[in-house]
């Protein structure tokens, strides 16, 4: 069938940009056993930034694209201010508590920033064409495609490969690879488990935002896009394992496949398709594909 | 004997509620008796020490099985929408409680906020359940006696709150006796229990029964007490206000939901009056308090007071 290739092209464009998010999710999980609602608020947060950072931009009659750069830049800049601030102010008093607590702190501060949003940014929803029409479309078979879509694949490839390298292949990463084995060990062994924790929420909320600021072009940022994003990306992450990088692309990919072919052959099961996906996945492996077994204590 | 003053004290004053005051707050009582109901099954839930981020599934259930009743089948009946809401909800959670018993901590917690999903997702993109208008109802009878359309509203509280009561005594005797001291059992040590002949397993899977039955129950009377439903009672902003309602009042106690949906609900109305736009910042603010200094929930403050007495 000539639909064949849209359809995976599709699948696999919404699959990276779920990955984006749920790299993020699952990393702060790994690291911090915190399951960061708050993330959905990251990623809108991305997206308004961008839109009026790369709005000024291109408002200014500065070169179109450079408006990417702003897109990066703006992704940037919340991870590394609103994550910090996030960690600091509030998270690092609440380690140690159940699990399932902290789920609900972060989901207080996911209310917090939605009216902060609104405050900020007001009720109108923000457009920005630009930087989704700049590269044009190419042909797919007989179909023209976004240009845009393949950058997408191209930035979640390349955010996976550096993460995945930046993990196992570096001094630090090694270092957050103890923590997330052993806290109290780590501890013990001198690496500062506190600039970990910060390290790492900083990084999973920029990988949010990029997710967020990357989607912008795409949509009208309006309030509430965080509040679908993250249930979304939860799945994504318990279909991969909590806390599994490899698992997150996995489910990102499964989900993402599954979902353009539903959306393309049987459009009203769209939403019912990917939560069923996550369904069935843990019923057959309860901790979802890639967790690591525990053992059982009295 | 105390349990017996309070029930019936209640009983009293809600019914002197549903004749005498104004139609808004007949409305608002409503509601809080539904939400307080639904509450009550995360807090027979949270007993065990599991939370559900998927009560909406139930209460959605509840709410569309009163509704389609009406809509579909013509049937005007207050009390038969009632039972149908509960027993639709209990016959769902007594299938997928099969699969959920075997879960605990952030996985059930997550796997019953995706089988909530997989029915918002149904019902937005079903057009033969109004997709994401759904659609309205309409309940005329009570136990085949006709209302007039003026009192419909009262009598269906003093309806609900007949139903709440009677739930909350149900719950305060089980919870109260052998069953209760099973349960935080299984909250404390599963495996223990398991030594000790009980299985974890089958009291989760009860628990999980009762707490999706009455939020059927409380669905269908938020069904009636709104007159229309929609796709947003299964959404998960819905089951995030029911846990919040709960972390709020506390498991303490079986009267802390109520009282927690009061105050949610009294808040709710002033801030949409007032504040509109900070409402969802101050809900947060108020969650993030209460977990750091009342980590027990605004029960623990009557109990300490009564220590202190």
């Amino acid at each position: 069938m000539s639909s064949i290739l849209p359809v995976a092209f599709d699948g696999i464009a919404y699959a990276s940009w779920l990955f984006l998010i749920s790299a993020g999710l699952t990393l702060i999980y790994g690291v911090m056993r915190i399951l960061n609602v708050a993330h959905g608020s990251l990623y809108a947060l991305g997206a308004y930034a961008a839109s009026s950072l790369a709005g000024v931009w291109l408002e200014r009659g500065l070169p179109a694209a450079g408006s990417f750069a702003m897109l990066l830049l703006a992704a940037i800049l919340v991870g590394c201010l609103v994550g910090p601030l996030i960690e600091r102010g509030l998270l690092q008093w609440m380690y140690g508590k159940d699990e399932v607590v902290l789920v609900l702190i972060t989901y207080a501060v996911f209310l917090i920033i939605e009216d902060v949003i609104k405050l900020v940014w007001g009720v109108d929803s923000l457009l920005l064409p630009e930087p989704y029409a700049l590269p044009g479309n190419f042909l797919l078979g007989d179909l023209p495609y976004p240009v845009y879509n393949v950058l997408l694949i191209a930035m979640a490839l390349a955010t996976g490969l550096a993460l995945a390298w930046a993990l196992y292949r570096t001094r630090q990463g090694k270092l957050l690879l103890a923590v997330i084995h052993d806290r109290e060990m780590s501890m013990a062994m001198g690496i500062n488990v506190s600039r970990v924790y910060l390290a790492t929420f900083a990084v999973g909320a920029t990988l949010a935002a990029l997710g967020g600021a990357f989607t912008a072009p795409t949509v009208a940022v309006t309030p509430g896009i965080g509040v679908e994003v993250i249930v979304l990306a939860f799945a994504v992450v318990v279909i991969g394992g909590l806390g599994s990088l490899g698992g997150a692309a996995l489910g990102a990919l499964l989900v993402g496949l599954v979902r353009s072919a539903t959306v393309h052959y049987w459009p009203e099961a769209e939403l019912f398709s990917i939560y069923a996906v996550m369904a069935m996945v843990l019923i057959a492996r309860p901790k979802g594909l890639f967790a690591a077994q525990e053992a059982r204590k009295i | 004997m105390k349990v017996a003053t309070v029930a019936i004290g209640s009983l009293v004053a809600l019914t002197a509620l549903a004749l005498l005051s104004p139609q808004w707050l007949v409305f608002m009582a409503m509601l809080v008796l539904a939400k307080g109901v639904v509450v009550l099954g995360l807090l027979v839930l949270m007993r065990t020490g599991l939370v559900s981020f998927g009560q909406g599934l139930y209460f959605g259930i509840g709410a569309y099985a009163a509704a389609l009743l009406s809509h579909h089948l013509h049937v005007a009946d207050a009390a038969v929408m009632l039972l149908a809401g509960a027993a639709a909800a209990g016959l769902i959670a007594a299938l997928l409680g099969l699969l959920l018993a075997g879960y605990r901590d952030i996985f059930f917690a997550m796997l019953s906020l995706a089988f909530s999903m997989i029915l918002y997702g149904l019902l937005v993109k079903s057009a033969a359940l109004g997709s994401t208008d759904g659609f309205n109802l309409h309940a005329r009878t009570l136990f085949g006696v006709a209302l007039a359309p003026g009192v419909e509203r009262r009598v269906f509280l003093i309806a609900a709150a007949v139903c709440a009561v009677v739930v909350a005594l149900l719950v305060h005797g089980l919870l109260g006796g052998h069953w209760g001291r099973l349960v935080t059992g299984v909250r404390d040590n599963e495996l223990r229990v398991t030594y000790l002949g009980a299985s974890p397993y089958r009291v989760v899977y009860v628990n999980y029964l009762i707490a999706g039955t009455i939020a059927g129950m409380g669905g269908a009377l938020v069904a009636l007490a709104v007159g229309h439903v929609d796709p947003e009672t299964t959404y998960w902003t819905t089951s995030g206000e029911f846990v919040f309602i709960a972390i709020l009042g506390g498991t303490q106690s079986i009267l802390a939901p109520f009282i927690a949906a009061t105050i949610f609900e009294a808040l709710r109305t002033m801030a949409s009056q007032y504040a509109p736009n900070v409402w969802q910042m101050s809900l947060g603010l108020a969650m993030l308090a209460i977990i750091m200094f009342l980590p027990a929930g605004l029960w623990s403050l009557a109990e300490r007071r009564r220590r202190s007495v």
